[in-house]
C-alpha cells in the first residue's frame, strides 16, 4: 500500500477508528476523572467559597491564575 | 490504551498550560496589576459602602476611613472583625487603618503570584483539562460518525471551549481583582459551577440529539438543529439565573474589557493547544496501524 494512501485515509473520513469498549474505559474514567476534578478544585475553588485546609495559602498562591481562568476568586 | 491516551492528554495539557502562561504574562498580568492598584487605592471607598452591614465580612476591602475618624472606626472595625472571625483576612484590616495599604496579609509577594503561582495554576489546570479531554476523547473517538481521530480531537476541543468557557463566560465572565464582593463568594461560586454543569449537560444532550437528527435529516441540518437546541437551553438557563454585577463605581471599563479579553484569549490558547496537539499526536501514533481507506 502506498504511503500517500495512508496519509490520505488518516486525514479524511476513511479511517474510522474502532471505539474503545465502555468496560475498558470505565475504571480510568472514574478514578482518573476523580483525581483530575480534585486538581481542578484546588486551582479553582479551594479556600474560596469552601476550604479543605484552613488559611489562605492555596488561594493566594494560585490567585492570578484563578482570576484569569475565570473562577470566582473573592 | 486508555492509560496511554490519558497520559498523552495530560502531557499536551501541561504544554498548553505553559503556553497559556506565556500568553497570560504578556496579555493578562498588566490588567491584573492595574486592577490591584485600583483595589488598593480605592479600598476605603468600597468599604464605606459595605460598612452598614459589618457581618458581611468583605474579605478584600481595606478598612480605611478618613484619618480624623480613626479612633472611632477602629472600634467599629474591631466589632466587624469579631463578627466574621473565621475570615482569614480579618487581622490585616487593622494594618489598613492609616490609609490605602492592602488589607490582605502578604502570604506571597506579587512576583510569586504572577510568576510561579500563575504557572502552577495554569499547568495544573491544563494537565487536568487535558486529562479529562483525553478521557472524553477515549469514549467519543470512533463513536461520532466517520471522523478521523485528529478531526475528533479538534472538534472536541472546540466544543469544550464553547461549553466550558465561552457560553458560561457570557453569563458569569472572568473578573479581575477589585471586582466582586467577598460576602457573595459562596453564591457566585455556586452560580458559576451551576452554569458550567448545565452547559456540559446540555452539550452532552445536544451530541446525543445530533446523532439521531443527522441520521434522519443529514449532517448539516441535524448538527445545526442540535446546536440550536443547546443554544436555546443555555439562553433560557442564562435568563433564569440571577445576574451578578459587582463592578465597583469608578472601575475602568477599558481595564475590565482588557482583562476579560485576556482571560478569553488564555482559554483559547489552552484549548487550541490541547485539541490540535492531541490530534497531531494521535495521528502520529496511529499511522502504522491505519488500514487503507475502503470508502464509506
Amino acid at each position: 500500500m502506498a504511503h500517500d494512501t495512508l496519509t490520505l485515509s488518516a486525514a479524511t473520513a476513511g479511517a474510522r477508528p474502532a471505539p474503545i469498549p465502555v468496560g475498558e474505559l470505565l475504571p480510568w474514567a472514574v478514578f482518573g476523572g476523580l483525581m483530575l476534578l480534585l486538581a481542578l478544585y484546588f486551582v479553582g475553588a479551594e479556600q474560596g467559597a469552601t476550604a479543605l485546609f484552613s488559611g489562605s495559602a492555596v488561594h493566594e498562591f494560585v490567585h492570578d491564575g484563578r482570576h484569569l481562568l475565570g473562577f470566582p476568586c473573592h | 490504551m486508555v492509560g496511554s491516551l490519558l497520559l498523552r492528554g495530560m502531557l499536551v495539557g501541561i504544554l498548553a498550560g505553559v503556553l497559556a502562561f506565556g500568553f497570560a504574562r504578556v496579555f493578562g498580568e498588566p490588567s491584573v496589576e492595574r486592577a490591584i492598584a485600583f483595589e488598593e487605592a480605592s479600598g476605603g471607598h468600597s468599604h464605606g459602602e459595605a460598612a452598614p452591614a459589618p457581618g458581611q465580612g468583605g474579605a478584600t476591602d481595606a478598612h480605611s476611613h478618613g484619618p480624623g475618624a480613626a479612633p472611632h472606626s477602629h472600634t467599629a472595625d474591631a466589632h466587624a472583625a469579631d463578627a466574621h472571625a473565621p475570615d482569614a483576612h480579618a487581622p490585616g484590616e487593622h494594618a489598613a487603618q492609616t490609609g490605602a495599604a492592602p488589607a490582605e496579609p502578604e502570604l506571597f509577594s506579587r512576583a510569586t503570584q504572577s510568576g510561579p503561582g500563575l504557572l502552577v495554576a495554569l499547568v495544573v489546570y491544563g494537565a487536568a483539562m487535558g486529562g479529562l479531554f483525553a478521557l472524553v476523547f477515549a469514549y467519543v473517538n470512533g463513536r461520532l460518525g466517520p471522523l478521523s481521530p485528529r478531526a475528533t480531537a479538534a472538534l472536541l476541543a472546540l466544543a469544550a471551549f464553547i461549553a466550558l468557557v465561552l457560553v458560561p463566560g457570557l453569563k458569569y465572565p472572568a473578573n479581575p481583582p477589585a471586582v466582586g464582593d467577598g460576602a457573595t463568594i459562596g453564591l457566585r461560586t455556586r452560580l458559576f459551577f451551576l452554569m458550567l454543569a448545565t452547559s456540559v449537560a446540555a452539550l452532552a444532550g445536544a451530541v446525543v440529539l445530533a446523532r439521531r437528527l443527522m441520521a434522519r435529516h443529514g449532517a448539516w441540518t441535524g448538527a445545526l438543529l442540535a446546536a440550536l437546541g443547546y443554544g436555546v437551553v443555555l439562553a433560557l438557563v442564562g435568563l433564569a439565573l440571577p445576574t451578578v454585577n459587582e463592578v465597583p463605581a469608578g472601575f475602568s471599563a477599558d481595564l475590565l474589557w482588557q482583562f476579560r479579553l485576556a482571560a478569553l484569549g488564555l482559554q483559547a490558547v489552552l484549548w487550541a493547544v490541547i485539541g490540535l496537539g492531541f490530534g497531531a499526536w494521535m495521528e502520529l501514533g496511529a499511522r502504522p496501524h491505519v488500514r487503507p481507506a475502503l470508502g464509506r
